[in-house]
């Protein structure tokens, strides 16, 4: 299963290939993508606007599969506002397999009318402007992303995101009783977006639904600065 | 693109007062919920902060307080918070914490008002005491009038039908299979068929008339008739059937009208049953009319006892009929004062008649009409002034033994306190009846009137009733002027008290204490009827019954205005929650008694409950107000 190795890029280099980007790119969304996204990493988190999403696709490899639908909630510390969530739901060059048709509860007749992803790109970057992105495991969103960019506008693109995943993993993996519980043998906790949820006594809800991982995905972060973080912790110690 | 989030209107849909909602407004709701997370032991609402949502719980529990930190309320997924305040000034007036980590939706002001608008159940859900109450008494009061009982309610099994091919001994064999007296016959569907069904393979059908038993001796074994005869060819093609949402009165009235006495009962043009002319009959006699008239037959002690279950049956009926407390406490006090009566008759055809004159009195729950399928007998003998025990008493305690006895037999258990006309000391004549009312009206302390409570419900039931009418006439006339008697009964009224209300599996307990199960009747309708008899007395009321005491209480200026109404729909709730109880040990044939079990809570009925125990709270408060008590 091959993955892109993601770049780990501190704060000023973040800033600096923001301002790059911005100044190079010829696509007036991504103009705006790029400007939005330059937040400063001092900024704390419980000030920050922020933006959670999630994409369900045919596979995990952003070469070989496609993205089928985009979700996204604004949130922030406080509130998450569910009336200015989006939604799309964009028809893939290849027909979905019965799998994947039931796994993402989207069927072939939501599909039939949808619009292809190019058409809708402008929109979802431009719904994603300004805000920090919140995911559950980056390498898919961010990749997707740049796979659909690089196919609409031969651009790339990459930005700073918070990834509940990684932070639930330095919180249960890499503390020291998460090393001593590795060394006696026993397994990791898991950190996948229900058994994460679960540990902050978060309600069940039906996954592989891009609205509502993106919904479960916002809950989940406000659960873990809660739980183990200041509310005035800066933003970029918690990005990726 | 708008698309609707099903995790979050679902979740709303299965909890009151969403539940009575629309999808549409769901789906409304849903969609502009904000969502916030609350750590364990951090605060959602502050006291008297502003306050713009209504505050729905998804997950995990919170712990609402007054403005002194006295626990107020304490809620689970499901529940709603914050709309006291929405229908004020905003100013959170019950501040609420998280007790666990806990999810919370928050619901904007305008969507709240809209909900209000749009759903008279929501706007009745979220008016707190009073209003919420009284809707639900008088929405169960409606249904009753609405309903009567309908015909589908006897339907006990599905019809056997068979194919008007089949020969008729085919048909007979059926019947005799399934013991059933009469067959629905099918043919082809024909171009308009009146009564249709669809088999399990998916094939049309229609229902072409009815064979009874006594077809089969009247049209087949009298004609000569061969076995081989199709059915088809015996059958009336003439079918008269009822609708299932008709009532029973109206399956009767269509069987006399046609002299018929099976009755095929439809569901639209589906047939879902035969209704027998003696289903109904067995139906009609489980009313507790058919009941009293029946007690007054029977020939002696034995055969009453054998009623006990139908007093059983009769209760049930009524509690499913939708009759409310009133009706179903006035008709179980008819019947045990008709078992009084009986008992008493019985004795003396075989004791002869009494020496002097006496009157059998009723305490407690009879003498309030208020009795309940859980109860034991309290009840005296009042006799005549020219009374001698030497020569009388004999007859006497030999009456009040065969009549007690008589109840224990019949299902109304021994006093436990000896309040019996057993006990020579509530065997007394007129005189002595006077002076113990004198001591008790007149040199009250708590302790000495802690048992006697239940003998300021009196009534009579058989024999001279002036008798018990002096004393209620003597109590009327002298507790008013009593201020200590008053104030002695509030004191001993205020010793039990209401829960706070439920939290999951609980019951709570105001100082946050958790218990497993709830005595209704001495945490809720005893200690309100307590309320109600003081200021009965204290107003002169010569009424007995809880309802008739608030009527009395209203003419008055005792009670601030409304208060009388709390009161009766509070009690009229807590009631009708213990005969729903009840209902519900008689039907898993379970001895039934006073205990409310909280998995057996609904949730609205939560709600209720927790108003009417708020309410009786308030009230106790007032009592221990208007009439202090301080031992002199």
């Amino acid at each position: 299963m091959p993955l892109i190795r993601p770049k780990t890029r501190s704060a000023s280099d973040w800033h600096d290939y923001l301002v790059q980007r911005r100044q190079q790119t010829q696509v007036s969304a991504l103009e705006d993508f790029f400007a939005g996204a330059d937040l400063s990493p001092i900024l704390p988190i419980e000030e920050a606007p922020m933006m959670a999403l999630d994409l369900e696709t045919t596979g995990l490899d952003p070469k070989r599969s496609e993205i089928v639908s985009i979700g996204m909630v604004p949130f922030s510390l406080s509130r998450i506002r569910v009336s200015e969530r989006r939604y799309w739901v964009v028809r893939p060059r290849r027909s979905l397999d019965a799998r994947s048709v039931t796994f993402h509860h989207i069927t072939h007749a939501d599909i039939e009318g949808a619009p292809r992803l190019d058409e809708v790109l402008e929109d979802v970057m431009r719904a994603m402007a300004g805000h920090l992105l919140v995911v559950h495991y980056r390498h898919i969103e961010r990749a997707f992303l740049d796979a659909a960019t690089r196919k609409a506008w031969r651009e790339s693109v990459s930005f700073p995101v918070i990834d509940t995943m990684s932070l639930e993993a330095r919180i249960h993996r890499q503390s020291w009783l998460a090393r001593l519980r590795r060394w006696s043998g026993r397994p990791p906790a898991s950190i996948r977006l229900h058994d994460s949820r679960t540990r902050y006594g978060l309600p069940h809800y039906h996954g592989h639904h891009a609205l509502n991982d993106a919904l479960a995905t916002a809950e989940l972060l406000q659960a873990q600065v809660a739980s183990h973080y200041a509310p005035e912790t800066p933003i970029g110690m918690l990005w990726s | 693109m708008e698309v609707e989030l099903l995790e979050i209107s679902q979740h709303l849909g299965r909890f009151a007062p969403f539940d009575a909602l629309s999808e549409e407004l769901l789906d409304e709701v849903a969609s502009h919920v904000e969502v916030s997370y609350f750590k364990a032991d951090t605060m959602i609402l502050e006291l008297d902060s502003m306050q713009t949502d209504l505050c729905y719980i998804r997950s995990g529990a919170v712990e609402v307080t007054r403005r002194n930190g006295e626990l107020y309320n304490l809620l689970g997924e499901g529940d709603i918070f914050g709309h006291f305040s929405l229908m004020r000034n905003h100013k959170v007036r019950f501040p609420a914490r998280a007790m666990e980590d806990s999810l919370i939706y928050f619901i904007p002001e305008s969507i709240f008002h809209k909900l209000c608008e749009a759903s008279d159940s929501f706007a009745d859900f979220v008016e707190v005491e009073r209003p919420r109450l009284e809707s639900t008494v008088e929405g169960q009061r409606r249904d009753n009038d609405m309903m009567g009982t309908r015909v589908r309610k006897l339907v006990n099994r599905y019809p056997v039908m068979i194919e008007a091919r089949a020969s008729v001994q085919k048909a007979a064999q059926q019947l005799s299979e399934f013991q059933a007296s009469a067959v629905l016959v099918l043919d082809e569907p024909g171009s308009s068929p009146r009564y249709s069904i669809k088999d399990s393979e998916g094939k049309a059908w229609q229902v072409i008339g009815i064979l009874t038993d006594t077809d089969f001796r009247k049209r087949v074994v009298a004609e000569g008739l061969s076995p081989d005869t199709p059915v088809g060819e015996v059958v009336r093609h003439r079918l008269i059937a009822i609708q299932s949402d008709e009532s029973v009165q109206e399956a009767m009235l269509c069987m006399l009208r046609n002299n018929i006495h099976h009755l095929p009962v439809m569901h639209r043009r589906a047939p879902v049953g035969i209704v027998h002319l003696s289903d109904i009959i067995r139906h009609e006699t489980q009313s507790s009319l058919y009941l009293v008239s029946s007690i007054f037959d029977q020939p002696s002690a034995e055969c009453l006892a054998r009623l006990a279950p139908d007093v059983q049956a009769a209760f049930v009926r009524m509690a499913q009929d939708g009759a409310d407390s009133q009706t179903v406490g006035k008709a179980l006090s008819t019947i045990g004062r008709s078992f009084t009566r009986r008992l008493l008759e019985l004795a003396e055809e075989e004791l002869g008649p009494p020496p002097v004159p006496y009157c059998f009195m009723a305490l407690g729950s009879m003498a309030r009409n208020e009795q309940s399928i859980v109860t034991d007998q309290d009840n005296a003998l009042v006799i005549s002034d020219r009374f001698d025990p030497a020569k009388h008493d004999e007859y006497f305690l030999e009456l009040a033994k065969r009549v007690s006895d008589g109840l224990a037999t019949c299902g109304y258990s021994y006093c436990k306190g000896d309040i019996m006309a057993t006990n020579q000391r509530w065997r007394q004549p007129l005189a002595v009846w006077k002076q113990y009312f004198r001591d008790w009206i007149e040199q009250p302390s708590p302790e000495g009137l802690l048992h006697s409570s239940i003998f300021f419900d009196l009534d009579p039931v058989c024999g001279e009733n002036s008798l018990v009418e002096e004393l209620q006439d003597q109590v009327a006339e002298m507790a008013p002027r009593n201020k200590r008697f008053l104030a002695a009964m509030a004191r001993n009224a205020l010793n039990r008290t209401p829960p706070l209300g439920f939290f999951r599996t609980f019951v709570m307990e105001k100082d946050g204490k958790r218990n497993n199960s709830i005595n209704l009747k001495r945490r809720g309708t005893a200690p309100m009827v307590d309320l109600i008899r003081i200021h009965a007395l204290a107003c002169g009321s010569r009424a007995q019954n809880s309802f008739d005491r608030l009527d009395d209480i209203d003419r008055t200026q005792l009670l601030a205005p409304g208060v009388s109404d709390k009161l009766r729909y509070a009690l009229e709730f807590l009631s009708m929650s213990r005969i729903r109880h009840q209902v519900i040990d008689l039907e898993q044939e379970q001895e039934p008694d006073n205990n409310i079990e909280p998995e057996n809570v609904s949730r609205s009925e939560r709600h209720h409950l927790k108003d009417a125990f708020q309410t009786l709270s308030n009230a106790q408060k007032f009592l221990k107000f208007r009439y202090p008590f301080s031992n002199r």
